[in-house]
């Protein structure tokens, strides 16, 4: 497995969130966790991000042990996290919040900065904009480019289509089909149980921070327990 | 002709002087609106960093002057200027590591920060005094004037005139050139760029490999650096008291919030809005309306809003009245 974070325990202060969760993808592939809210679907992604002190487990990524490396030791590494909230440079152009995800990477630029305007055109056109001038899904857009321009190896999005609307929510799953189609390994957090584990290869269905489901993303969906406790019918 | 003198005594009693004293404070507003927009704090030693650099820029001068060091018709102070900078940014490090790196480790509130600074700004006054004495020092030798009222008045042929002092000269321009180059270090350069996102989204920044101490320690430095220059060129033009910058906190923290803290353009208009204000609120027009007005209406008293002894009372009202209107200021910055 590329990424492979294994029986993950922790959480904030006295109270542990994750007990023993299990998540892995590959590359080339979706993973999508899903779960009632405060299972600890955003916990799960913050501590393999690293943004969570672990009491036990460890998180396996390209072959190397890096619990214990801090998130910007983890980008480096090639991680990309996008969190939910606040996930943009607000006063700056779109262009500049480009450049700045390219800090990591600044020999690429260019080529970079190329493909994520050809895989968001919308942004070409709105380089010199301010992002904070720009509609949700739009800023989704940026946020997910500037994630993409530190030449991620595992992409990490956290509830990518909280507040935009289901148009967009449709294009935005468009884009991340083909941004793992390059050979990005994704994992998502999601609210949009159905929608996500459609375009997924895998799924996670968390509960009480632990692996109450773990199957293919259409096996899922046919599963008739999860139908009924997670996807309303 | 007589709308003509009332133009030169304007110009001579508060364009010139206000544009002067704006923009020595769009300087110092400049440090608090960095300071606050990257450290996340009202740095209220702010003033005191100023009296340090102008005080060692002092120093540096007397010491330039018994060995016959000058700068012919310019101010010997100017030559001692890049020592002074570094000095106060050494000092702003040294504050830096000892005070506020403590309160950024424990993630302390704004509000602790604050008075973390105002602990330095009464620590550094007193520091101040002990080094240079409490009096005032007036160190401004060379040329006074570029040119004077009486040539003004002789070359024009006018009954009124203005004169250029030197130190207005140097004010303006040093200003804008340091102005134009802070905006062009903020908005074109890597670095530059590193510490507006640092500004925007400290976790965002952090995630794209922008190092904040590095960060921090630049703000010190732009911040330590723009305070020297802002004391020693208010030094030059008035006269430097080591009382004057406690007084001088209120109107350069209304121009910072009057054109949007945070926001570095904000502070710099907000410097001649509050600098402008002040003078013409202060100013007796009885010699202007003298001169517009037709014969014999010229009013008897001195047509004066507020005597010179309320000025700092304007900048307050001014913080006041921008503070229910528009808590954000003109350019919108951060809400206090």
């Amino acid at each position: 497995m590329f990424l492979n974070a294994e029986n993950m325990l922790g959480g904030y202060g006295e109270t542990t969130i994750l007990n023993g969760c299990s998540i892995s993808v590959e590359k080339g592939e979706i993973a999508v966790i899903v779960g009632p809210n405060g299972a600890g679907k955003s916990t799960a992604m913050r501590a393999i991000f690293g943004m969570l002190n672990l009491q036990a487990g460890k998180v396996i990524f390209d072959n190397q042990d890096i619990t214990s490396l801090k998130p910007q030791e983890r980008v480096g590494k090639g991680m990309g996290f996008v969190p939910q909230t606040n996930n943009v440079f607000t006063s700056m152009t779109v262009l500049e919040n480009m450049e700045i995800g390219g800090f990591i990477n600044k020999d690429r630029f260019e080529e970079n900065v190329q493909e994520v305007f050809k895989l968001f055109p919308i942004l070409q056109e709105k380089e010199k904009q301010l992002v904070g001038e720009l509609s949700g899904g739009q800023r989704q857009q940026v946020a997910v480019g500037r994630a993409l321009m530190t030449n991620p190896k595992l992409l990490m999005l956290d509830e990518p289509t909280a507040g935009v609307s289901p148009i967009v929510v449709k294009e935005l799953f468009e884009k991340i089909i083909e941004i793992s189609k390059t050979g990005i390994a994704i994992l998502m957090v999601e609210q949009n149980a159905k929608q996500a584990l459609n375009i997924a290869d895998h799924g996670f269905v968390l509960v009480q921070g632990e692996n109450k489901y773990t199957d293919k993303g259409s096996n899922l969906l046919a599963n008739k327990d999860v139908r009924k406790a997670f996807l309303g019918g | 002709m007589d709308y003509f003198n009332a133009l030169a005594l304007i110009t001579n009693y508060i364009l010139l002087p206000g544009i002067t004293y704006g923009s020595q404070l769009a300087l110092g507003a400049l440090g608090v609106t960095l300071i606050y927009a990257v450290l996340r704090f009202s740095n209220f030693a702010h003033g005191e960093i100023m009296s340090f650099g102008t005080m060692v820029c002092i120093l540096f001068t007397w010491l330039g002057q018994s060995y016959g060091v000058n700068l012919g018709f310019l101010p010997t102070a100017l030559l001692f200027l890049p020592i002074a900078i570094f000095f106060s940014v050494i000092y702003c490090i040294f504050l830096e590591r000892i005070v506020f790196s403590y309160y950024r480790a424990k993630k302390s509130d704004p509000i602790v920060f604050l008075i973390a600074s105002i602990g330095v700004m009464f620590f550094t006054a007193g520091l101040i005094r002990f080094i240079i004495g409490p009096s005032d020092q007036s160190f401004n030798d060379g040329v006074r004037f570029l040119f004077t009222v009486r040539d003004f008045k002789n070359f024009t042929g006018l009954n009124e005139g203005f004169g250029l002092k030197t130190t207005q000269a140097i004010t303006v321009i040093t200003t804008m050139a340091l102005c134009f180059l802070l905006f062009w270090f903020l908005n074109k350069t890597r670095t530059g760029k590193s510490m507006r996102a640092f500004s925007d989204n400290e976790d965002l920044a952090l995630l794209s490999g922008i190092d904040p101490n590095k960060v921090v320690l630049l703000t010190w430095v732009i911040a330590g650096g723009l305070a020297t220059f802002a004391g020693v060129l208010y030094g030059l033009d008035k006269v430097y008291k080591p009382f004057i910058f406690l007084q001088m906190l209120l109107p350069i923290f209304s121009a910072a919030i009057v054109g949007g803290v945070g926001n570095p353009l904000g502070a710099f208009v907000g410097g001649y809005i509050i600098a402008l204000s002040e003078l013409f609120v202060t100013f007796a027009y009885k010699k202007v309306l003298g001169y517009i007005l037709p014969e014999g209406l010229g009013p008897d008293s001195m047509m004066q809003f507020l005597s010179t002894d309320y000025k700092f009372a304007v900048s307050f009202i001014i913080l006041v009245i921008v503070l229910i209107i528009r808590p954000t200021g003109i350019f919108s910055g951060k809400t206090l």
